[in-house]
């Protein structure tokens, strides 16, 4: 199991805190976390655990249950491509496969470098611009396969890759 | 209480307000076929969708265990459409289910099944992929087979409300979700105390305990000379599976029964439970006399053991030394009995029967064990024993009363026989601390006050001028509450005991399974009134007793002269003491 600093603990109890009076903190602790550190782990959640007294079965169920969490270390950029009905007609699957194809990860996976992570999404309620694409807060409307490369390019040169 | 007036199939009634459907209807006389609610809601998911009928003016049909009525409701069980909608969700159920019913362990007692025979559910109605399986076969207590589970939530809600913990929980979504430790871990790596309460409420075969009569079977096929001891609350209990009424207790009729399954000799744990009261009531008078530490804490139940290893690391030094009595009982069996008898200790198999899974755990522990001989060799539960007499084809009911065997290890005192209830071992103990510290035996015997299904209780002793103050807690949840306590400093108790199981061992993770739907002939509420019908059983025996305390048991006082010197003595506590280890729960 891995190990947690010292200063790691604190923040994650710190963060637990800010909620303290909430009668259901657990979502918003969560969220905290994940936007913090990009994954919630087990050791985390036993610390959450400790600090709300929900046990961690329960923890460990919400961070499973909601695709937004997650148990790994996503990578720098995360795209996530939504494959809601809308989208998935207007070619959603040929898309989040062509992602697949170019970086050589599955849906949920990062990269070895940690630089890129793909996300199947469920509807975010964009689809007016299906198939939509977000990467890291950043929408790409109406996206093709074709334009699946140079997307990846674009963030690869950002890298000086 | 607040009355509605309802009509169920068009017939009028006046019922309780603030009741589900469900309860309102089983008030009325009738039984709603369901699965996921459980125990006046302990569980109520509504999820299992086995429960829906029709409401009048109810859009779509309605979840009836969650459901609840109100003033003029009309309700109708018996529509086509309710009928199919009922029978088609328990198909569904079938569909993702590994229905391999006649391997199952819960065969006869599997609520699944039952539901599928009363809404006349068809086989193979529905095909289509099953969720991935999980089967946690690690521990040496507990199986976990997802191919079984129905997704109720009963053990979540169970684990939860017994022990506080909630080791089990959802995972996953949709298709995938699965109940499971975190992480899909075996209950070996997670802080499960495997006491077997989520296998007591489990509908299917999905949380069994892990059998152990193929050990016995090969013991006896190896020629080994098998001892069987049998737990104070199996008696209570065992009676259930034979269709006997709750509450009988059963002694003459179990131990006629181990007889005939070839043991060759048959003793009652009860013995041992003596030579505890011996050894903890010493330890505690040298504890308050000497300084030690207090609260002392009992250590016979191997649950709570592994949840003070878990989370109260640093309280061990209150646990009280003392083995639990069956691994006492299998100490005395390899080294006493082996030497009188002639018996070499190696080819004597010890086998205990238990109200308890977690049992079959501790008698695996390292510290239970001398000269590398294991105290006890394999733990049956209640319902283990029960399917033994059964192959056996014995008829329980129509059996003698028999004794067990009465030398060496044959006596025993009306002390003994409470330990399996909670504030039994209190009780005993105490019978015997006021007879050590007064010279005189207590004029009543009956502790009253530590009796009682209360999740916490106490009392006060005027003990020769002394004040002996005690607690009882069943339940890791109420336990919790004692060692947070001590863990502050605020504790004002000597003696506390603490038992696993909500109840006690009558109610223990063995013991055989109630639900009214296998016990046509109990009132509907039998699931309130079970724990106190085992514990009148075991009660009435202590009160049969004429010798009720512990200190007089002759047998034991023997043990003493003729092998172990006195309680605490130097091989006592070599046979008959252990030690505890904090350990990490979330283990890799």
């Amino acid at each position: 199991m891995a190990h947690i600093s010292e200063a790691g603990v604190k923040k994650i109890r710190e963060i637990c805190d800010r909620y303290a009076s909430e009668k259901t903190p657990l979502m918003m602790i969560l969220s905290d976390i994940q936007n913090e550190y990009g994954y919630i782990p087990l050791e985390v959640q036993q610390i959450v655990s400790e600090k709300t007294g929900i046990s961690v079965a329960d923890i460990y169920g919400v961070v499973t249950f909601y695709s937004f969490f997650s148990l790994e270390p996503k990578g720098k950029y995360v795209i996530g491509c939504c494959l809601g009905t809308a989208c998935y007609v207007k070619g959603a699957q040929q898309v989040i496969d062509k992602f697949s194809e170019i970086l050589g990860v599955k849906p949920g996976e990062t990269t070895a470098d940690g630089l890129f992570t793909i996300d199947a999404l469920r509807c975010i309620g964009a689809c007016g611009i299906a198939p939509a694409v977000t990467i890291n807060g950043k929408v790409y409307p109406k996206m093709t396969v074709d334009a699946v490369a140079g997307v990846v390019e674009e963030y690869l040169a950002k890298e000086g890759k | 209480m607040a009355k509605v007036n309802i009509k169920i199939e068009g017939v009028s009634y006046q019922v309780e307000s603030g009741l589900t459907i469900l309860e309102a209807a089983k008030a009325c006389g009738y039984e709603i076929p369901s699965l996921c609610a459980f125990n006046h809601g302990e569980c109520s998911q509504g999820s299992c969708r086995v429960c829906l009928v029709e409401v009048k003016g109810a859009r779509g049909l309605v979840a009836s265990c969650v459901y609840p009525v109100n003033e003029g409701m009309e309700i109708i069980i018996s529509s086509p459409k309710a009928t199919e909608a009922r029978r088609a969700s328990v198909e569904l159920l079938l569909s993702n289910h590994n229905i391999n019913c006649q391997q199952c362990d819960k065969n006869g007692k599997c609520e699944l099944l039952h539901v599928a025979s009363v809404t006349g559910a068809r086989e193979g109605r529905y095909q289509g992929t099953k969720t991935p399986v999980t089967v946690d076969e690690l521990t040496p207590a507990i199986i976990r087979d997802t191919s079984k589970c129905i997704l109720c939530g009963r053990c979540v809600a169970r684990c939860q409300n017994a022990h506080g913990m909630g080791i089990l929980g959802f995972e996953n979504r949709g298709f995938k979700t699965i109940v499971a430790p975190a992480e899909n871990r075996s209950f070996l790596n997670s802080p499960c105390i495997q006491c077997g309460q989520c296998v007591s409420v489990c509908p299917t075969g999905a949380l069994m305990e892990k059998s152990e009569i193929a050990k016995v079977d090969a013991a006896f096929k190896a020629g080994k000379h098998v001892v069987v001891q049998t737990a104070p609350a199996v008696r209570a209990a065992l009676g259930e599976e034979f269709g006997m009424p709750v509450g009988t207790a059963v002694t003459g009729k179990m131990v006629a029964a181990l007889k005939r399954l070839g043991f060759h000799k048959v003793y009652d744990t009860n013995f041992a439970a003596d030579l505890t009261i011996m050894e903890e009531g010493t330890e505690l008078l040298g504890r308050i006399q000497n300084g030690g530490k207090l609260p002392m804490i009992t250590s016979c139940s191997p649950g709570w053991i592994n949840y003070a290893e878990y989370n109260y690391g640093d309280l061990l030094p209150h646990l009280s030394s003392c083995k639990s009595p069956h691994q006492m009982q299998g100490a005395i069996l390899k080294s006493y009995y082996a030497e009188k008898k002639g018996i070499d200790p190696r080819d004597i198999f010890v086998v205990s029967i238990m109200p308890c899974t977690a049992k079959k755990d501790e008698k695996e522990r390292d510290q239970l064990q001398v000269n590398g001989l294991r105290d006890v060799d394999a733990v049956l539960t209640t319902r283990e024993l029960a399917k033994m007499i059964k192959r056996a084809g014995i008829l329980f009911t129509r059996l003698p009363d028999e004794e067990f065997d009465q030398d060496l290890m044959g006596d025993y005192t009306g002390a003994g026989v409470i330990f399996g209830v909670t504030g039994g071992v209190m009780e005993a103990a105490l019978r015997t601390v006021y007879f050590v510290l007064t010279g005189k035996e207590h004029e009543a015997i009956k502790f009253e006050q530590v009796r009682g299904f209360e999740g916490i209780r106490e009392a006060s002793l005027d003990i020769n001028g002394m004040t002996v103050n005690v607690a009882i807690a069943h339940g890791m949840k109420n336990a919790k509450v004692l060692l947070d306590d001590i863990r502050a400093g605020k504790s004002k108790y000597h003696f506390i005991e603490i038992m696993g199981c909500p109840g006690g061992c009558i109610a223990g993770g063995g013991q055989p399974i109630v639900r009214s739907c296998f016990l046509p002939h109990e009132d509907d509420d039998i699931l309130d009134t079970y724990k106190e019908k085992r514990a009148q059983a075991l009660y009435s025996e202590d009160a049969r007793q004429t010798l009720r305390q512990s200190h007089k048991n002759p047998q034991v006082q023997k043990l003493y002269d003729e092998f172990l010197g006195q309680p605490n003595s130097h091989k006592a506590h070599e046979l008959l003491h252990t030690h505890y280890q904090a350990r990490i729960g979330f283990n890799d």
